[in-house]
């Protein structure tokens, strides 16, 4: 298995299946009444964000918890050391000296991972950096696709709105691709960026011409702070044309799945009642996160890749 | 001599020491010594240790169901992150654990294919203890060839098989081999 974990680049087809075979078998631990293995016994593992979030901070930290690994949060606000001015790679030396085995590190800047990797000994998992990846949401996305379809060759898979930003946008189209889905990147021209016509993924800038044939339908995060870049006129307008709202949703297969990474806007990409649909598994995305982060921890770190027995 | 070990790089079978009718024989035997233990079927539960373990549970389970007319529940055990070597070799794949959901007040009944160094299970104890709490835990095995680094025995052997430690013992069991065999032989 691989040492960090940066870009769903890394991952081929068949080592993606053993993350998701093994996220399967942990899955259990989640609904017996002790919910812990002792596999990480003696292992920590630092929480470093620089961004705020709330389900995949607490999703690694449950994650690792389960594995009986010790966690650190690092948070850099205003109650930490970043605030006095220290510097990325200081702080990643101080974890380093205090004997970290992971750091999960979400950081504003693309490529802030890659950097991480060759200060520390330490496994580093990416949690999210700029506009680049968030290769765990991608992992989950794909259990919860495969949790309904089984396969992916032939699925139809629809990523709409704000591409331009979204790191769960390039992450999925990687791992989609790689797994045999169609991938059609859904959105105004202003948030699809022109490199995507190499990512292997269809582009379309018209919801409704694609809705009949998708089995997923995958909404991104209007990211609001953004609406000062001027890349779409109102959030009422983007509503209109690029939300699912309940006329759209009943245009879909029956059997389609509608899904979004969280935290949502209800009445923006989403409508509010569209997002409780029985087809809508935003919430098994939640559940299923965590069962991919112990997987990941238990490959990554639990054994030597030396010893083969 | 069956062209066994070939299948496996670098094995080479120096005996079979069972074939399927003697497999056949002892976990029909060890189906009878748990009944007979245990006083009949009742909060019994057949718990194979995978890989192999598993599909000879299913088979005791059958048998003691047949002769004694009552239903017996069953199930299989990963004990893959119980492990105490875990952290010394490369990570394995899991396999599901399917255990009835309920172990707290019976008596599961640990079924392996080889009782080598306890280690295994050792684990399976963990991982039983984090299940439930049963009223008790016992062990039934194919072979026991020595060797413990743990003070663990057996309740239930199907045949003592006197080994050194640089001999390999392999069981081969139907459901995943293609056919019944106890073989010693070693690694090149």
């Amino acid at each position: 298995m691989i040492k960090h974990l940066l870009s769903m680049d890394q991952l081929s087809a068949d080592e993606i299946t053993t993350v998701l075979d093994t996220a399967d078998s942990l899955r259990q631990v989640t609904d017996r009444p002790i919910k812990k293995l002792p596999t990480l016994r003696g292992r920590t593992v630092c929480n470093l964000f620089y961004e705020a979030s709330t389900r995949t901070r607490i999703s690694f930290e449950l994650a690792a918890k389960r594995l009986s690994a010790d966690v650190i949060n690092f948070s850099a606000d205003s109650k930490s050391s970043v605030a006095k001015g220290e510097s990325f790679k200081d702080t990643a030396w101080t974890l380093e000296a205090m004997g970290v085995d992971a750091i999960v590190v979400r950081h504003g800047s693309s490529g802030a991972p890659l950097q991480l990797s060759k200060w520390v000994k330490a496994s580093v998992l990416n949690a999210g950096d700029g506009q680049h990846e968030h290769p765990t949401q991608a992992l989950l996305d794909l259990f919860s696709i495969r949790e309904h379809f089984k396969e992916f060759d032939g699925l139809n898979v629809a990523i709409v709105g704000d591409v331009l930003h979204s790191r769960v946008a390039r992450s999925n189209v990687k791992g989609l691709v790689t797994m045999g889905a169609n991938v059609t990147l859904v959105g105004p021209p202003t948030l699809i960026p022109p490199q995507a016509k190499g990512w292997g993924a269809e582009i379309s800038h018209d919801l409704d011409a694609v809705l009949e044939d998708l089995d997923v339908v995958y909404l991104l995060r209007v990211q609001k702070e953004r609406q000062s870049e001027q890349l779409f006129p109102s959030l009422r307008e983007y509503a209109s044309v690029w939300g699912l709202d309940a006329r759209r949703a009943t245009r879909l297969k029956r059997d389609a799945l509608i899904m979004h990474p969280g935290p949502m806007n209800r009445g923006v990409e989403i409508a509010a009642d569209v997002s409780e649909y029985p087809r809508s598994i935003i919430l098994d995305q939640v559940t299923n996160g965590l069962a991919v982060r112990m997987s990941l921890l238990y490959l990554m770190l639990g054994g030597t890749e030396e010893v083969a027995a | 001599m069956p062209d066994i070990g070939a299948a496996e790089r670098g094995f080479t079978v120096k005996a079979q020491v069972m074939g399927s009718d003697d497999v056949r024989r002892a976990l029909t035997r060890i189906a009878h010594e748990i009944v007979e233990r245990n006083k009949g079927t009742e909060d019994l539960v057949i718990v194979g240790i995978r890989t192999r373990g598993a599909p000879l549970a299913e088979r005791i389970a059958a048998a003691i169901a047949s002769f004694e007319n009552a239903d017996v529940a069953s199930g299989a055990l990963d004990v893959t992150l119980y492990r105490d070597d875990v952290n010394l070799r490369a990570p394995r794949n899991l396999e599901a654990t399917t255990v009835p959901a309920d172990l707290d007040g019976r008596v599961v009944v640990l079924v392996d294919d080889v009782l080598y160094t306890g280690r295994t299970i050792r684990a399976a104890f963990d991982a039983v203890l984090d299940l439930g709490r049963p009223r008790a835990i016992r062990l039934a095995v194919l072979v026991d060839r020595g060797h413990r680094e743990l003070p663990i025995r057996a309740d239930h052997v199907g045949k003592n098989l006197p080994t050194s430690a640089t001999e390999v013992v392999k069981v081969h069991v139907n459901e995943i081999d293609g056919e019944d065999a106890v073989l010693i032989g070693e690694y090149a």
